[in-house]
């Protein structure tokens, strides 16, 4: 009806003829899926452990999906490493609090405090968060004989890499680099700023394994290297000389 | 004194009729070259496939109430001197279906090896070769097959249907196969 139509506003050349008709917006629709009983993560009661495991092939089967994800995103071994260090990160920020808020339900008389000193924090890795995730507590935990900003926590056979068995081509990639996003997550939420916690074969996987029996008894051994930063450590030596 | 009963070797045939894997655990058998494995791996399959195809008439429906589980067997002596294999463990009939389930080929017998053939329902099939005194073998190929399903199959790097080169998987068969 030309007749009737309005001049079109000046600024378009070429009016859009065939306007595309704006889609109504959707309803909102909850994508989350409720069980039978209609009891979701969420209604859970946060202290309660002992019946909250997960069963390690459904486990493993997120983690297959996890990999095989960022395998086909990234090229390179230190970029997966990076990726399944950053997909744990967000973890480990979220452990602090759910951790001291378990140790607070469970022991109400003594308050549970955030670690403040670097060997507390260590400790807590070993023990409290070891527990929390693989229902046993670190094999080792040490310190760096020459740089004093470094730990190491050993674990002879991490949970995660159970069924994961890596190419040759790729023998330097160790996927408990996921678990070492859990612990940078941690560590930086407790207020200790890291450079950085890596995850790294105790063996040269594929190299000609000799004499090393304990590298034969755990092939799968692995070394989580902490690695602090200056303030993080500059801060502990100054509450150690004032005498805290 | 030598024990008889050995475990020789452990072949995996993928969905397709090619060898994925194979393991010689003890000496014994004649060597085989890898293209004589890859062309036994085939052949098997093909056999396997039709002796699944040439399973007996089902009985007339009037007598399906008539447990009879040999119906399915497909055991096929290959020399005559050898006794006949014993009956499957696994009674994989189901008299009430119209079509009875069949398994192929579940073991074959010669004067001096048993080959025990688990297929798993995905259609990857598990040969292994024993001596013919080796007791509980379809226990055994059941183990591997487990390995198989905890090792190759939930390692991310894994490409399906691709020769398995799994060192965990190695490992877990070795340590259960390879006598000390």
């Amino acid at each position: 009806m030309p007749g009737m139509a309005k001049p079109a506003p000046p600024t378009l050349d070429h009016p859009l003829t065939d306007p595309v008709p704006i889609t109504p917006p959707k309803p909102f629709q909850s994508r989350l899926r409720h069980p039978s009983s209609r009891k979701t993560i969420y209604d859970r009661n946060l202290s309660r452990t002992q019946t909250t495991a997960t069963s390690l092939p459904a486990f493993a089967y997120l983690f297959h999906a996890l990999i095989t994800h960022h395998h086909s995103q990234s090229g390179s071994v230190s970029d997966i490493e990076t990726r399944l260090n950053r997909a744990g990160y967000p973890l480990g920020i979220k452990l602090l609090d759910l951790l001291l808020y378990r140790q607070q339900t469970a022991n109400p008389q003594r308050p549970a405090t955030r670690p403040t000193r670097i060997l507390d924090l260590l400790q807590f890795i070993h023990t409290t968060l070891w527990r929390a995730l693989w229902n046993r507590t670190a094999d080792a935990l040490e310190q760096s004989t020459t740089k004093k900003n470094e730990y190491m926590i050993v674990d002879n056979e991490p949970v995660v890499n159970t069924y994961i068995s890596i190419p040759r081509e790729m023998s330097q990639l160790n996927c408990a680099a996921f678990v070492a996003g859990i612990m940078e997550g941690l560590c930086d939420a407790a207020g200790f700023a890291m450079e950085g916690v890596t995850a790294h074969w105790a063996s040269a996987q594929g190299e000609a394994r000799v004499e090393g029996k304990e590298e034969e008894m755990w092939p799968g051994k692995t070394i989580f290297l902490l690695r602090f930063s200056e303030a993080a450590v500059g801060r502990e030596e100054a509450i150690k000389a004032g005498g805290g | 004194m030598i024990s008889t009963r050995v475990v020789f070797a452990l072949l995996i045939i993928n969905k397709a009729g090619g060898l994925i894997y194979t393991r010689t655990f003890a000496p014994g058998l004649q060597r085989l070259d890898s293209n004589d494995y890859l062309i036994l791996a085939g052949t098997f399959h093909g056999i396997h496939a039709i002796s699944r195809s040439i399973n007996p008439a089902p009985p007339p429906p009037s007598s399906t109430t008539t447990n009879n589980p040999s119906s399915s067997t497909n055991s096929l002596p290959t020399h005559t001197p050898a006794p006949p294999p014993p009956a499957p463990s696994s009674t994989a009939g189901n008299p009430t279906r119209k079509r009875p389930h069949t398994t192929g080929i579940e073991s074959l017998e010669s004067s001096h090896f048993r080959l025990t053939c688990f297929q798993s329902p995905t259609g990857v099939k598990f040969l292994l070769f024993t001596s013919p005194e080796q007791p509980n073998t379809d226990v055994v190929v059941r183990r591997c097959y487990e390995m198989y399903g905890d090792y190759v199959m939930k390692n991310p790097f894994y490409s399906l249907e691709m020769p398995v080169r799994v060192e965990k998987f190695e490992r877990a068969v070795g340590g259960y196969l390879v006598r000390p």
